[in-house]
């Protein structure tokens, strides 16, 4: 198939391997080494999508990350992404494209209508139509803006590719390989730097690619070829291609995404489709260039009205013209060198230049060449719906507010330039303030605020020259500053042309009679006359303009149009740009994917998941997991087709009547040692601890400082100063951290060393009447009987051999004890009390039984410490000493922590003896008052009681104390119910306590 | 992301540490009386200074230590880290 817009003996691609791809549904060529828009264009294929608001026509303006339209729905290998830039994006065999936001077609766009409709979406639009009625917002105004506004649609489909994360420390990071970065990436490496070169382009060189330069005698081009071919060679330095940094964030760290996959036709598995770079530099070089901005004129946003720069690189790199019938319309003299690309591949342009009568080296180059150009000139308005046909032009009068005279001339592309923007966004994100150049009308670094320099175009020196000089002076300097060493570097001779001054000219005058949109901002759809509207509305700040305009809020960041903008708003308000301001530049400098921020963190890799030693056999035994923290337990075992009300019963009777064991290992568990560590747990905990013997487990509260319960938990003398903690498995983590904080901040007098032991032990509790017959058989030789390990007892004997310890302690309020044995016996202990607890009807339990147990003892748990209740609260002030000091005391004697009719726990029972009450209900006087029905309380947590037959629950209501025997409503918004409930004492089995010292 | 100077295991990367609060806040004694007014400036009141603040890092994912770390609240630039038991002065 012919390329119509291809040129046969230019360009940087690789003609013998053809390539073809879809666009809209045809069937395109292009060669290897194409961009979508470079492989489109040399199909002489322009219009590419609709706009933003307008619905209009668009084509590309840019040749890389400068481009504000070509955002199209891609897929490459079955995997279909919105918003891909078509100038950035590299061809591959299969790539199918679509263009986003037309319905039913690019070429026939319905929504077109809303170019027509115009005056009715000015600036603020949605601001002024979508405010009222409030009841219209969710209903009727957000998918109406979501479908208008919809760009691209993301895939419903798992992205099943592969994405990574590197972490790299490095001397000297050059962002951009342009002259200045090569140049100075080269001089820093011969230091001895370890180096990091990031280019965001496939191909090094930057500016060298396309500008007619020559350094040593050699081509630009064959230089930056000559100096990668060197850096490869040296150890110490990294180049990377297909790679942009993004971010620049705190203490010099740079966040880089490497496109790694999505060039290639037969990746295979392993490879990532990108990956995500973590740089910490010592120092930076930002050489990240200039990108070319437009001049603002008539139906500027015409498909064929491309940037000066973009025309060359597309005959230069790409072999591919963007018209035959060109018109340069330039402010400046590196538009001229398009015009010479143009005349070298016989195509003949004309130059409009909106400078008076001018002379120059290219003017005078031009002239030779026999190129037509018209000074004073302009163009007024594109001609032309989906393609530029024509151009109005005008001569500007001496004030440029005017014209001279207009007439129409043919064309089939308009190359602007309206002179060139230092890329200035890493150094922005470093915290550098940015000041106004004159000289260049835009704004360059100030200061350095981080270990940045930056340096070349993106510095405002346009010379090759003065880049390539402060290249290799910046990167010698900074590299030497870490190495210690000093290359001399020979300068290379550069022959250049000399540009002359540029026309502070950036926007046309309207014509008479005519009123066509001038666009500032492509992306967005913002034009003159929307920045116009915001003025006249009274909005000021920089911020407020772009935001009530939407100016450079699109994902282009308003690479083309932020000064522009600036210009257009300082010229109305009679200011100069710098105190106009510029709004700040935020990472990611381009579009980044989901995929790439979140790496292999997802699916099972999201977080570690803690299994504990026993888990084959819960596996093996038809548990159902939860997931506690990280880790996880079973909730409860599954027989047959029971539910896991009907289970949890079953466990939960099971322990009541016979014997349960259940997997305790994830208990947070820390092992305290030190002369001083029974005055530390008295200090840390709210009751006595200086008395406890050796041989003995005490049950404790701690609290924070603010006299909220943190934590509960048992505590056990091993020896004389050495202790054994146990701590809910939810706050493990926060209690360790929290005795660190003591120990080492508050009081570091205190001789102790505490260091978690949960992943070293694995426990397992046996509870229920028959426990210690079962204890008995698991260690024959030990003397189990009441008087020899009592409640709250503790021996230590070895069971078949393996070394345990024996808690006589009590979650469920049973007869229980729990054993501990080192992980690695986790299971033969497991194996050992299933197969020995056989003759007492022993059957494992999960969490599910374990809290039914625990919530009809009236034990507290989470649900009911969830850091706003005080001891009291809970009926736990009994162990709250008096005499002692401790962490949290001095805020119990609050105000509000002792009045009479403070919360606290009741247990409920609901009065028709069957409804269960969902955890979480609120409790009301009146479940039918009006709304705010003022809350007495809440429900923390439901169970079905086992010993009564009958559900039950725990809840923290105020004046509890005297609450009992009043009937109440637990109403639940969430699970629409409303269940009347009758308040008894918390302690609903056993309330003596009797079982547990049996 | 910060780049915090441990006092016992040098340069490491902010995910590795936890934020502790104001390093300048002393816990009243142990022991010993204690004014409602001092209880709860200790308790609630902190100060949120813009600049140079002195502050509690604690190396979870590293030694375990609590450390402290001068560093600028604006532009977080860190000036000194030191263990507990040193003064920045
Ligand atoms: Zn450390």
């Amino acid at each position: 198939m012919r390329q119509s817009h291809r040129l046969n003996n230019i360009g940087l691609i690789n003609r013998d391997k053809v390539i073809t791809f879809n666009f809209n549904g045809k069937s395109y060529q292009g060669y290897e080494g194409d961009t979508l828009a470079s492989a489109l264009l040399a199909n002489g294929v322009h219009l590419v999508g609709r706009s933003f608001k307008y619905h209009r026509p668009r084509g590309f303006i840019g040749a890389g990350v400068d481009e504000p339209n070509a955002k199209l729905q891609v897929t490459i290998n079955g995997h279909s992404e919105p918003n891909i830039n078509a100038t950035e994006i590299e061809l591959v065999e299969g790539l199918s494209a679509t263009s986003q936001n037309c319905w039913p077609s690019v070429e026939f766009d319905i929504g077109a209508i809303n170019n027509f409709l115009k005056r009715f979406f000015p600036a603020g639009f949605y601001y002024k139509t979508f405010m009222w009625p409030k009841s219209f917002w969710y209903k009727v105004y957000e998918p109406f803006i979501r479908k208008a506004a919809g760009l691209g649609v993301a895939s419903l489909e798992k992205d099943k590719e592969r994405y990574e994360h590197k972490f790299e420390y490095c001397d000297l990071l050059v962002t951009g390989s342009g002259p200045s970065g090569l140049a100075s990436a080269y001089a820093a490496a011969k230091n001895g730097a370890k180096v990091i070169l990031a280019e965001d382009k496939p191909r090094y060189g930057g500016t060298l690619l396309t500008d007619d330069v020559s350094i040593d005698n050699m081509s630009g081009k064959d230089w930056s070829e000559k100096i990668i071919s060197e850096l490869k060679k040296m150890p110490n330095v990294t180049l990377k291609n297909r790679s942009q940094v993004f971010g620049y964030y705190d203490h010099n760290m740079m966040v880089m995404f490497e496109r790694v996959g999505d060039h290639l036709s037969n990746k295979s598995k392993y490879t990532p489709r990108q990956r995500l770079w973590y740089i910490r530099a010592k120092e930076t070089i930002l050489s990240t260039g200039s990108i070319e901005r437009p001049i603002v004129f008539g139906n500027n946003d015409t498909p064929g009205v491309v940037l000066s720069s973009a025309a060359k690189e597309y005959m230069k790199v790409y072999g591919v013209l963007v018209g035959r019938k060109p018109i340069i319309f330039t402010n400046n003299d590196s538009a001229y060198e398009t015009a010479f690309e143009f005349k070298k591949n016989n195509v003949e342009p004309i130059i409009l230049d909106t400078r008076e009568e001018h002379d120059s080296e290219v003017v005078q180059e031009a002239k030779n060449k026999g190129i037509q150009i018209k000074f004073s000139y302009g163009v007024i308005v594109a001609n032309g719906y989906k393609k530029v046909k024509s151009a109005k032009i005008g001569k500007l009068t001496k004030d440029k507010k005017s014209f001279e005279s207009t007439e129409t001339i043919k064309c089939d592309c308009i190359c602007v330039s309206g002179f060139w923007t230092p890329t200035v966004h890493l150094a922005s994100q470093s915290g550098n303030k940015l000041k106004f150049d004159e000289k260049i009308d835009a704004f360059i670094p100030d200061k350095s605020k981080q270990k940045e320099k930056t340096i070349g175009a993106a510095n405002g020196s346009f010379t090759l020259q003065e880049t390539i000089e402060s290249g290799f002076k910046t990167g010698s300097e900074l590299s030497s500053k870490i190495t210690d060493k000093n290359n001399e570097n020979k300068i290379p001779t550069v022959t250049e042309t000399k540009y002359s001054v540029h026309d502070k000219f950036w926007c046309m005058p309207l014509p008479k009679n005519e009123n066509p949109k001038r666009f500032v901002d492509f992306q967005n759809d913002v034009a003159v006359s929307d920045i116009e509207i915001a003025l006249r509305e009274g909005y000021r700040s920089i911020e407020h303009v772009k935001r009530y305009t939407t100016l450079g809020m699109a994902t282009d960041q308003g690479r083309t149009s932020n000064l522009n903008g600036l210009q257009m708003v300082s010229n109305i308000e009679n200011k100069i740009v710098p105190e106009v301001g510029h709004t700040t530049f935020r990472p990611p400098f381009t579009p980044i994917t989901i995929g790439t921020i979140v790496g292999r963190e997802v699916g099972m890799e999201f977080m570690p998941t803690r299994k504990t030693p026993m888990h084959e056999w819960h596996e093996k035994n038809n548990a159902v997991f939860v997931d506690a923290g990280a880790w996880k337990r079973p909730r409860y075992y599954k027989k047959g087709n029971e539910t896991l009300l009907e289970a949890s019963k079953r466990e939960a009777k099971n322990v009541r009547e016979n014997v349960g064991i259940c997997d305790v290992t994830t208990l947070g568990k820390i092992d305290i040692k030190g002369p001083d560590a029974a005055e530390f747990l008295n200090r840390v905990y709210t009751n006595a601890w200086l008395k406890l013997p050796v041989g003995k487990a005490r049950y404790g509260v701690m609290l924070r400082e603010d006299g909220m319960i943190m934590d509960d938990g048992t505590t056990t003398r091993i020896s004389e100063n050495h202790y054994h903690m146990t701590t809910t498995t939810a706050q493990a983590a926060n209690v360790l951290s929290h005795l660190e904080y003591y120990l080492q901040i508050v009081w570091p007098e205190l001789n102790v060393n505490v260091v978690s032991t949960t992943e070293q032990w694995a426990g397992a509790a046996i509870a229920g009447p028959k426990s210690r017959d079962m204890l008995s058989k698991l260690f024959p030789d030990l003397d189990v009987s009441n008087e020899a390990l009592p409640f709250m007892g503790y021996i230590e004997s070895n069971l078949f051999g393996v070394p345990a310890r024996i808690f006589r302690i009590s979650f469920s309020g049973e007869l229980a004890y729990e054993v501990n044995v080192e992980s690695n016996y986790g299971l033969f202990m497991w194996e050992k009390m299933m197969e020995i607890g056989r003759e007492f009807n022993n059957q494992p339990y999960g969490t599910e039984a374990l809290s039914t147990l625990r919530i009809e003892m009236g034990h507290v748990a989470g649900p009911e410490l969830d850091g706003r209740t005080i001891p009291q609260d809970v009926s736990l002030d009994g162990l709250v000493s008096k005499k002692k000091d401790f962490i949290g005391k001095n805020s119990l004697g609050k105000d509000a922590f002792v009045l009479e009719n403070r919360q606290k726990i009741v247990g409920l029972v609901p009065t028709d003896r069957k409804s269960s009450i969902p955890e979480g209900s609120h409790l009301v006087e009146n479940e039918k008052a009006k709304l705010p029905n003022p809350k007495l309380g809440h429900v923390s947590s439901s169970c079905w009681s086992v010993e009564n037959n009958n559900p039950f629950s725990l809840a923290i209501v105020n004046d509890g104390k005297n609450m009992i025997g009043k009937k109440l409503f637990a109403v639940s918004p969430l699970k629409n119910t409303s269940i009347e409930v009758e308040i008894i004492s918390s302690h609903y089995v056993d309330p003596e306590g009797k079982r547990v010292r049996s | 992301m910060l780049h915090i100077n441990c006092p016992f295991c040098g340069l490491r990367a902010q995910k590795e540490f936890a934020y502790g609060g104001d390093a300048t806040v002393k816990r009243p004694e142990i022991n010993k009386e204690v004014s409602k007014e001092e209880w709860d400036n200790f308790v609630y009141m902190r100060k949120s200074p813009r600049g140079k603040h002195i502050e509690l890092w604690h190396h979870i994912s590293g030694c375990r230590q609590w450390f402290k770390v001068q560093r600028d609240t604006a532009t977080h630039e860190i000036f000194k880290t030191a263990k507990m038991s040193e003064e920045i002065v």
